[in-house]
């Protein structure tokens, strides 16, 4: 990180390594400075995890609590593994369905959950804004881990994180994300902060399957799925959600395969040194073909990995003693 | 109380005769006994009206009351003294109750239950269709003759085509309008806010305004054929209001009400408020775009009335996941000062035709007593003054519930004291009065 030597002498001390909030919603309510921070403390987490002990007691006597109320693999145990290398003690609550079919309201559940007073509630849920609603009536951090189409910011950090690993830095990169944009919280997430970051967004759906006034978000809205390749250093592909009624804006998997999907005659029309990128899970041979997906520009098994230490970092920031204890 | 009431000096403001001007306003036995200047009304009480509007009571085209089957959120006692202390002397009842107000012995109980509890005039709506399933139609004739002023599904579209087409020759013998709830569902689905660009940065379904203005199309070309009178509830968009305005050139008996929430906030207003439910209505609240053309058509006329669309629930119902909440917010309470606030204020509506929109037109929409202060006519007023402010607090509701987009804000604009039929059911600070006997 650079440092501008004309700025006034507190400039010269350190910032404290603390987050400027008490949740972490959405990537439009954190600041680049936020950011550059998440991802510069996860470079020092991502150091713990290459240690034959990956241990560190920075959340020692800090309860987590994990809530998941959407299947979730990757996340859950992303979330789980960061809770347990930082000595934090964790919970997890799987659940699946709303308030209305589980019986009891996620405010209930949340306030029931604060009793016990953990320091932060990690949560997925199915809704748009779920998160909101606990952050507005729980003291402790919350943690959007996924809600709805919404909001997906761990997961955008942790794509940011790899991409400026491989790239050196956000600015300036060409990121082309192609697929099912309307029911994509990653892409969202993703379309936010890469745009703050000052990289170019190149957002290329099915028509049925962009929401509608995108362009708004600055990327830049293209009507072929080459058109959003050629030339990008990063190619971001989203998963077709099917669950969330993706598979009415195409006909068929073939079609969408051959129309859309990332084979690797489309990925050819990338820069040469391009990575490709997809949050998981992966529908094979529907929006990517597996030539590509475990190709050598691949960096898929890489953003999982990172996504331990970018948890790491955000729960370190969030919760994490700043000193002043 | 004695039987006269004179309101002493204030500014009286009556669309219905086009009166704005400085005058005394005396109520004896129930009716307008005269309105004049500086009147002598021996043992009469009096209210200093100096500084405020007198005008006719407020007519509410659309208000659900809950009563009976949904009583914890409102009932007929509660929601006719919200009423009252929105200055409304009038409301309308919405059918979607438990059970629904389908046939002649649900109606009854309702009338029964207005005569018993309640503090304004009330009019029941009743159903189009047997248990709003928008199927076969609902005993229109037999409701009619227990009082009903129109039907209407609200809360459902009426989908089929044909039932449509059938409920509007069908109520058109009675002599009723069919109020609308334009909704397509195929084309809004799981929508639970405006289609754009908002919904698109919070994610959650969109409900697009073609999923309303392709109904209002469909229906005002059907009531042209039908020569039937239809009524569209809470228009929101802007291309329904274009289909409004050619149908009426063309002659259709076609008239259409906007709710203050419409008027007033945007789905910008949802995406600030953090998911807030509290902002979650049906239809959405639009774009700056359609709020600005709903405003301009209340103005110039092609939208006859404001009606609130009082939809009361319960807290816990609202304290929910934005998807998974209840549409609706109350409104009765707050109508005056919002509409004073936002648009008077301003200056984007003559107090006139505020009035107007409030009292005098939709009084005349439902040919509802009302909407005047004729000599003879019933003694339903409002005394209100635009200068002072309300400051909406959670706690302040005489409504059972509280699901009010505009808590917590001062708007300007306050009623001040409310009489029906002459007997005061309303005074600031004072708290509404017992029901009549």
């Amino acid at each position: 990180m650079t440092t501008k030597q004309s700025e006034t002498p507190e400039s010269a001390v350190p910032r404290p390594p603390t987050f400027s909030r008490k949740d972490l919603l959405d990537i439009e309510s954190i600041t680049e400075d936020d950011i550059r921070l998440v991802l510069d403390t996860a470079e020092s987490m991502r150091e713990i995890n290459q240690r034959s002990i990956k241990k560190v007691p920075a959340l020692r006597g800090k309860l987590v609590a994990n809530l998941f109320f959407e299947n979730s693999t990757r996340t859950r145990f992303s979330f789980e593994i960061a809770e347990r290398r930082l000595s934090a003690d964790s919970i997890a609550l799987s659940a699946t369905g709303t308030s209305v079919a589980k019986g009891e309201t996620l405010l209930d559940t949340g306030r029931n959950l604060m009793a016990m007073a953990p320091d932060a509630i990690v949560i997925r849920h199915q809704r748009s804004g779920a998160p909101h609603l606990l952050a507005r009536h729980l003291p402790c951090a919350i943690v959007n881990a996924g809600d709805g189409a919404h909001a997906h910011p761990t997961q955008a950090l942790l794509d940011a994180f790899t991409i400026r690993r491989a790239k050196g830095s956000l600015a300036g990169l060409r990121v082309a994300i192609c697929g099912d944009v309307s029911h994509s919280r990653v892409a969202r997430s993703n379309v936010s902060l890469l745009t703050k970051m000052g990289a170019g967004v190149t957002l290329f759906g099915p028509a049925t399957l962009l929401p509608v006034e995108i362009e708004r978000t600055g990327a830049r809205v293209v009507t072929r799925v080459e058109e959003a390749v050629e030339g990008a250093d990063v190619v971001m592909i989203l998963r077709v959600q099917k669950e969330r009624g993706g598979g009415l804006g195409f006909p068929s998997d073939k079609e969408y395969f051959e129309l859309f999907g990332l084979t690797p005659a489309r990925r050819r029309l990338a820069k040469k040194d391009a990575i490709v990128m997809h949050p998981g899970p992966m529908n094979r041979g529907v929006e990517i073909d597996s030539a590509v997906a475990d190709g050598p520009d691949s960096v898929i098994l890489d953003q999982v990995e990172n996504g331990v230490a970018v948890r790491m970092a955000v729960l370190y920031l969030l919760i994490g003693a700043s000193g002043d204890e | 109380m004695s039987e006269a009431v004179l309101l002493k000096g204030g500014r009286v403001v009556d669309p219905s005769r086009n009166l704005d001007q400085t005058l005394d306003v005396l109520l004896r036995d129930g009716v307008v006994a005269k309105v004049d200047e500086r009147i002598a009304a021996k043992g009469a009480d009096v209210v200093d009206a100096a500084g405020l509007v007198v005008a006719p009571g407020f007519v509410d085209l659309h208000t659900h009351l809950r009563e009976p089957g949904f009583e914890y959120k409102e009932t007929v006692a509660t929601g006719t003294r919200a009423a009252a202390a929105g200055g409304f002397t009038t409301v309308c009842a919405m059918a979607n109750t438990l059970p629904v107000l389908d046939d002649a012995p649900s109606v009854a109980f309702l009338v029964r239950r207005i005569r018993e509890t309640a503090v304004v005039r009330v009019h029941p709506i009743g159903a189009v269709s047997k248990g709003l399933k928008g199927l076969t139609l609902a005993e229109i004739g037999s409701m009619k003759a227990e009082g009903i002023v129109a039907v209407s599904d609200d809360g459902k579209p009426i989908a089929n085509g044909m039932l449509m087409r059938r409920a509007l020759e069908y109520a058109s013998m009675f002599g009723l309008p069919v109020v609308v709830h334009e909704e397509d569902p195929s084309l809004v689905g799981d929508g639970v806010m405006n289609e754009g660009w908002a919904s698109t940065r919070l994610g959650l379904p969109g409900w697009p305004n073609v999923g309303e203005s392709a109904m209002v199309a469909r229906d005002v070309q059907l009531a042209a054929l039908t020569k039937a009178r239809l009524h569209v509830a809470h228009v929101s968009t802007r291309e329904s209001l274009e289909a409004i305005r050619a149908a009426r050139r063309a002659g259709v008996a076609v008239t259409c009400e906007v709710t203050p929430h419409h008027l007033t906030l945007t789905d910008e207003d949802v995406a600030r408020s953090g998911y807030d439910t509290r902002f979650k209505m049906n239809p959405p609240l639009r774009s700056e775009a359609d709020r600005a053309a709903l405003v301009a058509a209340l103005v110039e006329g092609t939208i006859d009335a404001v009606a609130t669309d009082h939809a009361p629930h319960h807290e816990d119902e609202k304290a929910l996941e934005f998807e998974d909440a209840p549409f609706g917010v109350t409104g009765l309470e707050t109508a005056l000062p919002v509409l004073v606030d936002a648009l008077l204020v301003p200056r984007a509506i003559t107090l006139q035709r505020l009035v107007d929109v409030l009292s005098t037109a939709p009084a005349r929409v439902f040919s509802l007593p009302g909407g005047t202060l004729a000599e003879g006519a019933p003694a339903d007023v409002v005394v209100f003054s635009t200068t002072k402010s309300t400051h909406v607090t959670r706690d302040g509701f005489v409504s059972r519930s509280k699901n009010s987009p505009w808590t917590a804000r001062t708007l300007r604009g306050r009623v001040e004291h409310t009489f029906v039929g002459g007997r005061e059911v309303f005074a600031r600070g004072a708290g509404a009065a017992e029901g009549p006997r």
